[in-house]
């Protein structure tokens, strides 16, 4: 047998060092691929309280006992004021029987001045950063309703502006709701008084809703909204005022933690030209009902759309 | 039946096995496409925590890229039945044992679908909301819960007709007619289904008259059914030159005279709705001004829009001569169609559909960095479930993975080459 020949013993090794590199390789990968997923679940560190258990488990609005209400009711007021360090107090405000809300907004009145905006923004606890707002007020021009005229930005020294007119559009609870025949898993209905809710425990953040809105009058929470502690409002409904999550919709509700409890909203008080009437339409000696006997001429953005809005506008003159 | 049980059994672990199994190219290629999906693993997990403030979208724009891919591969989805409907209405042979290819990126593209679903919402955790009994569904009313309903079950269809016609090849057993024919013809009307239903989750909306439109449903279907075998087009040929795996250049041309038709119909819908927008002049033709011309020095879709008709133009012209017929043309031709459709479709139906907003505001959408590496991530991760899918079933086809073998080692790293499949793997 010639000294070069390997000896079997020595081919075995050489398959056996074969083995044990091919495993070593592998184990390598293996080792190489989990720290590399590791590696990229890496930003989850970040994140905080997102989500308890039973907030997770939390059942349906619809279908929860007051038992159950009572319990989640509890639980928020402990993450608000764990959070804020402030305890609030977070009703379950239901519609009371009898009533059904209308806005109705006199264009002759409105000055534009975007006060409604800021006091939706305080009462409701939207996210100041990045801020969030239920109320878009348009800058027309004299004589268009034409909204691709808008002027959403206008920033004038003072108004009103010469040759121009202002118009506030906020939700405007239609009567046939597009939002709540697209969500898909029913976290948006419409209320026996006419006013749109969102469950902002149920909804998943598809934002379907928002295209389906035909007044842009959706708002999404694209991150964790932010209010300064000395700026909430500790007075808050479940469908209505209480602090929002990350990922959720939300909207004007006719502020119903106070509307509910017998108050005007919000930017009805705050407006300084009496510009806003607000009430229900089922008693006929109230305001509103008054306002849409007597006016010649009231609008309904988009009628055409069908969604028959609880919205109208007005004029003086 | 519990042998019946173990011989499963067997099966998938040899499956999966054999996906961990190859060459240097396939190594390289799975590790590439690892890569990319764990960064956009990276991406998603900081939308996690961030929210979707990490990407590109608004108020005034709420849905971008992540939908329009998810727009775009419902399409490439449905191409599986236009391989099918050839071999089991027309009796096709060359494409018989093709279908399988087709129903297969059916599957990829579903689950890339189910993905980009999946990283669009706000609270993915709440997901358990969609489940009927579980949950609330809003069926019939909301066209979402359609989707979910429709989009799963074709993904169940596929994935039974191909497991099963492999698990049948793999222990060299006929088919049962009764156990995959009639889901066949399911799954045919199912596919066109998913993309009506899809079209509808626009067209619903009365407030965008840019969706609110009859015309997008049928553009879907042409777009999809040229998109889709173009797609199969390339890669059948892929898989032609990597695993040695039979087939004819008459296959590929079957599925071009598929692809030529679809793009000639998609580019008269095309035109149809293009002249609608802007011969009446109405003020509903804003998004679509929007989208070709671009608004109030808003521009941001304009070059898309044109890449996308040029590129469809020239796909239509290269297919309707003669010298589509070569392979090279026909490929170039496919890659044009591809590209042309996946702008179109996404980015050019769910964008402008936003812009202007209800209220008449311009306000442009371009994805994040973020948002890009999810995207890309999503891809990467469709491919890696294509190739692992066909890795798995070149060998079956091709009868060397099957039950006969079962006790004969396992072919190694060298098995996609023309070896016979039991000769040892020299070293
Ligand atoms: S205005 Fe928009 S959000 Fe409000 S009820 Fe109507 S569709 Fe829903
Ligand atoms: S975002 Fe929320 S409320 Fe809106 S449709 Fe989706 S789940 Fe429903």
């Amino acid at each position: 047998m010639s000294l070069l020949e390997p000896t079997p013993q020595e081919q075995a090794g050489a398959t056996d060092r074969a083995m044990t590199r091919r495993s070593f390789l592998r184990s390598t990968a293996a080792f190489a691929g989990l720290s590399a997923l590791a590696a990229s679940l890496s930003p989850l560190r970040e994140l905080g309280e997102f989500s308890s258990a039973e907030e997770f488990m939390q059942k349906y609005y619809k279908e929860m006992t007051p038992d159950d209400m009572a319990k989640v009711l509890k639980r928020i007021e402990g993450q608000v004021e764990r959070q804020y360090g402030i305890r609030p107090h977070v009703r379950d405000l239901k519609p009371m029987d009898g009533v059904e809300f209308v806005y109705c907004l006199n264009l002759t009145r409105c000055i534009g001045c975007r006060k409604c905006v800021h006091a939706c923004v305080a009462e409701n606890n939207q996210s100041r950063n990045p801020e969030i707002q239920y109320i878009r007020v348009l800058k027309l021009p004299h004589g268009s309703m034409d909204m691709e005229k808008a002027d959403h930005n206008y920033a004038p020294e003072s108004v009103p502006e010469k040759g121009f007119f202002y118009m506030p559009v906020q939700c405007q609870q239609c009567h046939n709701p597009p939002c709540v025949k697209v969500c898909p898993v029913n976290a948006t209905w419409q209320e026996k008084d006419g006013i749109t809710v969102i469950d902002y425990d149920w909804c998943i953040g598809c934002r379907y809703c928002e295209a389906a809105c035909p007044y842009f009058a959706r708002r999404f929470n694209f991150t964790k909204p932010e209010i300064p502690a000395e700026r909430l409002n500790p007075s808050m409904a479940y469908l209505g005022n209480r602090p929002r999550k990350q990922g959720v919709m939300e909207k004007c509700h006719f502020c119903i933690q106070r509307t509910r409890a017998g108050k005007y909203p919000a930017c009805l008080e705050v407006c300084p030209v009496g510009a806003r009437k607000f009430g229900n339409i089922l008693d006929p000696e109230s305001e509103v009902s008054y306002i849409l006997r007597e006016k010649r001429v009231f609008i309904q953005l988009k009628e055409e759309m069908g969604t028959n809005p609880r919205f109208f506008y007005y004029f003086d003159k | 039946m519990s042998t019946a049980a173990r011989n499963y059994l067997t099966f998938l672990w040899r499956c999966s096995r054999i996906a961990f199994v190859g060459d240097w190219r396939y190594y390289s290629w799975m590790g590439v496409l690892s890569a990319i999906v764990l960064l956009g693993l990276n991406a998603y997990c900081k939308q996690f925590v961030h929210g979707l403030i990490v990407t590109g979208m608004s108020d005034e724009v709420s849905w971008g890229v992540y939908i329009a891919n998810f727009t775009f591969l419902v399409g490439v989805a449905a191409a599986a039945v236009m391989m099918v409907i050839p071999v089991y209405i027309y009796d096709n042979e060359e494409l018989h044992d093709l279908v399988i290819f087709g129903e297969l990126l059916a599957v990829a593209a579903i689950l890339m679908c189910l993905a980009f679903v999946t990283v669009d919402l706000g609270r993915p955790d709440r997901f358990w909301h969609l489940i009927p009994g579980l949950g609330q569904m809003n069926f019939p009313k909301s066209m979402l819960s359609w989707d979910v309903i429709v989009l799963n079950g074709y993904l169940l269809l596929n994935v039974h007709i191909c497991g099963y016609l492999l698990y049948c090849r793999y222990n060299d057993r006929k088919p049962g007619k009764w156990f995959y024919i009639p889901f066949v013809f399911t799954a045919i009307i199912w596919a066109v289904s998913i993309h009506t239903v899809t079209a509808f989750l626009y067209v619903g909306l009365g407030g965008r008259p840019f969706w609110n439109a009859s015309i997008v449903g049928p553009r879907f279907l042409a777009s999809a059914f040229t998109a889709g075998p173009a797609i199969i087009i390339l890669a059948l040929q892929i898989i032609r030159s990597v695993t040695h795996y039979r087939i004819t250049d008459k296959a590929l041309l079957t599925l071009r005279s598929i692809v030529q038709v679809s793009m000639i119909i998609n580019v008269f819908l095309l035109v149809c709705e293009v002249f609608k927008e802007f011969y009446s002049g109405t003020l509903h033709g804003a998004s679509a001004k929007y989208l070709f011309f671009g608004l109030e020095g808003h521009h941001a879709l304009v070059p898309w829009i044109w890449t996308a008709i040029t590129f469809n133009l020239i796909a239509m012209v290269i297919l309707s001569l003669p010298l589509s017929r070569s392979l090279k043309y026909l490929n170039i031709a496919c890659v044009l169609s591809i590209v042309g459709i996946w702008i179109e479709k996404g980015m050019g139906l769910v964008i402008p559909g936003f812009i202007p907003t209800p209220l008449g505001a311009v306000v442009d959408y371009v994805p994040s960095l973020n948002e890009t590496l999810v995207c890309l991530g999503i891809w990467a991760f469709g491919l890696l479930c294509y190739t692992v899918f066909l890795r798995m079933s070149v060998p079956i086809l091709q009868g060397r993975l099957s039950k006969a073998n079962e006790h004969l080692p396992e072919p190694d790293a060298e098995d996609d080459t023309d070896l016979p499949a039991t000769a040892p793997a020299p070293h």
